[in-house]
């Protein structure tokens, strides 16, 4: 393979005595393991399993049971009535939850797609955790929205499914506009999770046995990894990569359009759509650092490939994203302040001085204040429980932002006569259903398929290298071309 | 006056001048307050009886409201007049673009706004959106719920059955609902004229909440009729439209301050 070499442009800054006491080995790049030792690392992570890990799983699968099965099949025979959703909050917590996971869902493409395309290196072990992260966030959503429906089985009617009626959805509605960027985004985000996938599930398939050996057979769709396989799959991660980040952009946007176009007050904000979509990293980002803060803790292995550096770089990231969703939320709530509106006067008041203030301030406090005050400071970003701990508390308070824009803004409209605050009934339970799944589904896919992209740290390691100028190794990184 | 229909804005000058089919003119100075048009309308609508558990907590099923307000801090409480709230059969609705199936649609015939019932999947967002906030939703089957029902020699017995309309659906679980005007009474009127080869004439045909109202505060007739008595209530100076600012063209006049 042709390479050309080119000194690492961190080397030729000049600051010689920090980088007497760095050693480049620290970096996962420079660290090569043979291939061989690398696949079995990652096939061990992924076959071992103690009671612990069973224990886990069942608590989970019986709380998908009762709190998102039979939750919802209550909610289903019984109707809406057993919701605590009433006039004026028409939406409660199913559209807060609709929101958060698609939220949580960005983190996936936006690490592995944009990272990808700007060739961001630190992102090569972790790919899979946020693809994955987007893939089953987005299965949650859409299942808040079809909890929501008054009549889920009729939910066929909202796609347009060619009738002998001849009615068609309604595309003025943004609600539609939101189905068929959610729907869009499922389909997108799940081939660029696969794609990635295919070398690795190869690598399970030739190194299992078993039924596992079948599943990954039919899975890996017969890669061989010859030259022409991979310039094929390069070519449709390439395109993928691309096509999938304005997708990312609109479908959060469009999301937030579901409110943004509404004449409520709070609501019809022209600077929803970028909110959103910064909210909706912000979130993705701190739930990108607790996975894999757990997955470093719970499993084999993993701390060769997420190390310090990883989780240093991640937390650059949720900083810079914290600046940008700082101003964003400012620019929304000053904005519309100075608007002068009475009514969003009136929701301005009942936010900061109502019952639910103390959600307004824990949202001040842990989006805003915490991330952008702690993460300058090397030690907490290198710290993988402290990162996942401030990513926890920035998922408590973008959960809180939704819910304050949800039931709690829709408290406040026009009729003063009919004002009323919303408490939520199944929907806790509900609730509590969704983040279980979301949890079970990355627990099965933590034993069935490779968490970390082999592959792609293999590639890296490949270009990255250390060689010896006198007396000093010098990190040097090559591209292929 | 003609409008040109290539500048921007033209629909919207068009809906202006179209004042509408059916209005209503809504005296609060005579209101008193009873709320016999509340109960003639879930009469005349088969409206559920949500029973007071879901009615303390704002799931009251009612199309047309009687809210109070007052004036001032407790004890100098000055009591204002009340406020009828229904539907307002809006020119530009803004329930009617927002729900993804059309089941909110508006009607070209009698120019007001529509619920269809069995089309509803029940997203809510036309409740959302509606300014008025007089759209209901039924949370739950209350026209089978055991609290209506006698226990007779263990069968559940309705007798609330009984007086259902046989001219309006039954909403079931799950749909949205609203004001229609009493639109199944515009439809005998307009029948009954047509089979005698006439107009329908003014004061002929009265919705429910109308009919019952003691003192005589709603009126309701053809806004496109300018000899109407609804139209030249209307034009009179003390009306005014709820929530004008939002261009929503409301068919339903407030007469205040008389």
């Amino acid at each position: 393979m042709a390479v050309t070499s080119k000194y690492f442009s961190g080397a030729e800054k000049g600051h010689e005595t920090e980088h007497e006491e760095h050693d480049p080995r620290e970096s996962l790049m420079y660290d090569p393991k043979p291939r061989g030792e690398m696949n079995a690392m990652v096939m061990e992570s992924m076959m071992t399993t103690s009671w612990k890990f069973w224990v886990v799983f069942g608590i989970l699968a019986f709380l998908v049971a009762t709190c998102f099965i039979y939750a919802w099949g209550y909610l289903i025979a019984n109707g809406l009535g057993v919701a605590g959703v009433m006039r004026p909050s028409y939406w409660g917590i199913f559209l807060v939850n609709t929101v958060f996971w698609i939220g949580i869902s960005h983190a996936g493409t936006f690490i592995s797609a944009i990272l990808r395309v700007m060739k961001a290196e630190f992102r090569r072990p972790f790919t899979r955790a946020a693809e994955l992260m987007t893939t089953f966030g987005l299965i949650q959503a859409g299942a808040s929205i079809f909890m929501h429906l008054g009549r889920v089985w009729l939910a066929y009617w909202l796609f347009p499914i060619p009738n002998e009626r001849q009615i068609w959805p309604n595309f003025h509605s943004p609600l539609m506009w939101d189905l068929l960027a959610i729907t869009t985004y499922v389909l997108g985000s799940t081939m660029y999770l696969f794609l990635p996938l295919i070398p690795d599930l190869a690598m399970a398939r030739d190194r299992s046995t078993g039924w596992r050996k079948t599943f990954f057979k039919i899975l890996a769709l017969g890669f061989r990894g010859t030259e022409g396989e991979w310039r094929h799959l390069q070519t449709a991660m390439n395109i993928f990569a691309f096509a999938i980040i304005p997708v990312m952009f609109s479908v959060h946007t469009i999301v937030s359009w579901d409110f943004a176009m509404a004449m409520r007050p709070g609501w019809s904000s022209t600077v929803f759509g970028p909110y959103f979509v910064l909210g909706a990293l912000h979130s993705g980002m701190g739930a990108v650092a607790v996975v894999l803060c757990l997955m470093r803790a719970t499993m084999k292995h993993m701390d060769y490939f997420l190390r310090k550096e990883h989780f240093d770089a991640l937390g650059k990231l949720m900083l810079i994203v914290t600046f940008a969703y700082t101003y964003f939320f400012f620019n929304d709530y000053i904005v519309q302040w100075y608007g002068g509106d009475k009514w969003t006067d009136a929701l301005l008041h009942w936010l900061e001085e109502g019952p639910m203030a103390w959600m307004f301030y824990q949202l001040l406090l842990f989006n805003l204040a915490i991330p952008a005050l702690t993460l300058w400071n090397k030690k907490i970003r290198q710290n993988p429980w402290l990162l996942a701990l401030i990513g926890f508390l920035i998922n408590v308070g973008m959960y809180w932002e939704r819910y304050l824009i949800v039931p709690v803004m829709l408290t406040i409209n026009r009729m003063p006569f009919t004002w009323k605050l919303y408490s939520p009934r199944i929907e806790i339970f509900l609730t509590i259903g969704t983040f279980s799944l979301f949890l079970l589904f990355y627990l099965a896919a933590s034993r069935l398929i490779p968490l970390i992209p082999v592959w792609e740290v293999q590639e890296g390691q490949m270009t990255h290298s250390l060689r010896k100028v006198g007396k000093t190794h010098v990190p040097t990184v090559s591209e292929f071309e | 006056m003609g409008i040109d229909l290539n500048l921007v804005g033209a629909k919207g000058a068009i809906a202006e001048e179209a004042e509408g089919k059916w209005g209503m003119v809504i005296d609060q100075d005579v209101c008193t307050g009873c709320q016999a048009c509340v109960a003639a309308c879930a009469m005349e609508n088969n409206l559920s009886f949500v029973g007071e558990e879901d009615a303390g907590y704002g799931r009251t099923q009612h199309w047309i409201r009687i809210e109070r307000f007052w004036e001032g801090a407790y004890p100098e409480v000055k009591a204002t007049s009340f406020q009828p709230m229904l539907c307002q059969q809006c020119g530009h609705a803004p329930c009617e673009p927002v729900c993804p199936v059309f089941a909110t649609p508006h009607s070209q015939s009698e120019n007001i706004n529509l619920q269809v019932y069995n089309r509803c999947v029940g997203t809510r967002y036309c409740a959302n959106n509606c300014p008025y906030q007089v759209r209901s939703f039924n949370w739950r089957d209350y026209h089978i719920d055991p609290m209506h029902a006698n226990d007779v020699n263990g069968q559940l017995v309705y007798p609330l059955h009984n007086q259902f309309n046989p001219d309006v659906t039954v909403r079931r679980r799950g749909v949205m609902e609203k004001c229609t005007f009493c639109i199944q009474r515009i439809h005998k009127a307009e029948d009954t004229a047509k089979s005698q080869g006439r107009e329908v004439r003014d004061g002929e045909m009265v919705p429910a909440c109308a009919q019952a109202c003691p003192a005589n505060a709603i009126t309701f007739g053809r806004l496109d009729d300018p000899e109407s008595l609804v139209s030249q209530m209307a034009h009179q100076k003390r009306g005014v439209k709820h929530l004008e600012e939002l261009n929503t063209l409301p068919r339903i006049t407030y007469l205040k301050e008389g």
